[in-house]
């Protein structure tokens, strides 16, 4: 059974804005994991790695805070690990295609009024949930 | 400090934070997440609440940067032109979704994670990189 969590969500989310807020009025950058990931790896922009790779690293200082100090903040996918294997290529293919993520195009473009990331977003919940949905009729998992 | 170290700085500090946030929304959970997207089962909205209160606390900075020439540390503003709704976005966001629906993580919460040292989280971040790689290869777009 999953909780509904309304504050915490509220709250969480404000602090994932204001972390891209920071980036965007810091630096001029949007906050788009999928992008800073690809580009921390991809980039041929002079120090274009560098500012990448520093935000990725701030994320994992999170994780590890989280893990020493409020490790029930992080859990692990109830999938298969297998199933992770081709999630992780098909989230991989699709955010390098698509051009963003949750963030990128659900936080940030939206944020913006970015008509494609309104349609990708949709079409990435739609997706989403169709896909739930369809493992549930299988009967694929619980 | 160079703009360079300041802008390495500022990115670890909203790296961070946003690790954080993410943390707290409940967001690295997968189990949570694909509750959201689980429509047929037990439905959890939390995820809806997240991207409200994110939304919420990001809007302004495109109002507040519209206004300005330049951002704090860098010479210029680095958002992306806007580029046509085409089949590439179209399939790319699908099978995000699809990939999402299959594994629970999207990119910001698997990286979040990979701090558990799991394996299954950092299957999932070793395919994901794999799967840029290949669209960086194949198919890249005009700009990469």
């Amino acid at each position: 059974m999953s909780e509904f969590t309304p504050y915490s969500g509220l709250v969480g989310g404000a602090l994932i804005g204001l972390a891209a807020s920071l980036l965007l009025l810091g630096s001029g950058r949007i906050a788009g994991v999928s992008g800073i990931a690809a580009g921390a790896l991809f980039s041929r922009e002079a120090d274009g790695r560098g500012w990448r790779l520093a935000f990725l690293a701030g994320m994992l200082a999170a994780g590890a805070a989280f893990v020493a100090l409020a490790p029930q903040a992080i859990g692990p996918s109830p999938r298969p690990t297998l199933w992770l294997g081709i999630a992780g290529l098909l989230v991989g293919i699709g955010t390098r295609l698509g051009s963003g993520c949750t963030s990128g195009h659900g936080v940030c473009g939206i944020s913006r009024l970015s008509a494609r990331s309104l349609v990708a977003t949709a079409l990435f919940l739609g997706a989403g949930m169709l896909t739930v949905l369809l493992i549930r009729i299988v009967g694929a998992a619980p | 400090m160079s703009p360079g170290r300041r802008r390495s700085a500022l990115a670890l500090a909203a790296g961070a934070l946003f690790g954080v946030g993410l943390g707290v929304s409940g967001m690295a959970h997968p189990g949570k997440v694909l509750a959201f997207l689980d429509v047929a089962g037990d439905w959890d909205p939390t995820l809806l609440f997240v991207m409200a209160g994110a939304i919420g606390a990001h809007f302004w900075a495109y109002r507040w940067a519209g206004r300005r020439s330049a951002p704090l540390f860098d010479e210029r503003f680095h958002i992306p032109p806007g580029k046509p709704i085409d089949a590439r976005l179209s399939l790319g966001a699908v099978l995000f979704g699809v990939g999402w629906g299959v594994g629970g993580y999207c990119p910001g919460p698997a990286v979040v994670s990979l701090a558990t040292l799991g394996m299954p989280v950092l299957v999932f971040v070793v395919s994901m990189l794999l799967g840029m790689l290949c669209v960086h290869r194949l198919w890249p777009a005009s700009n990469d």
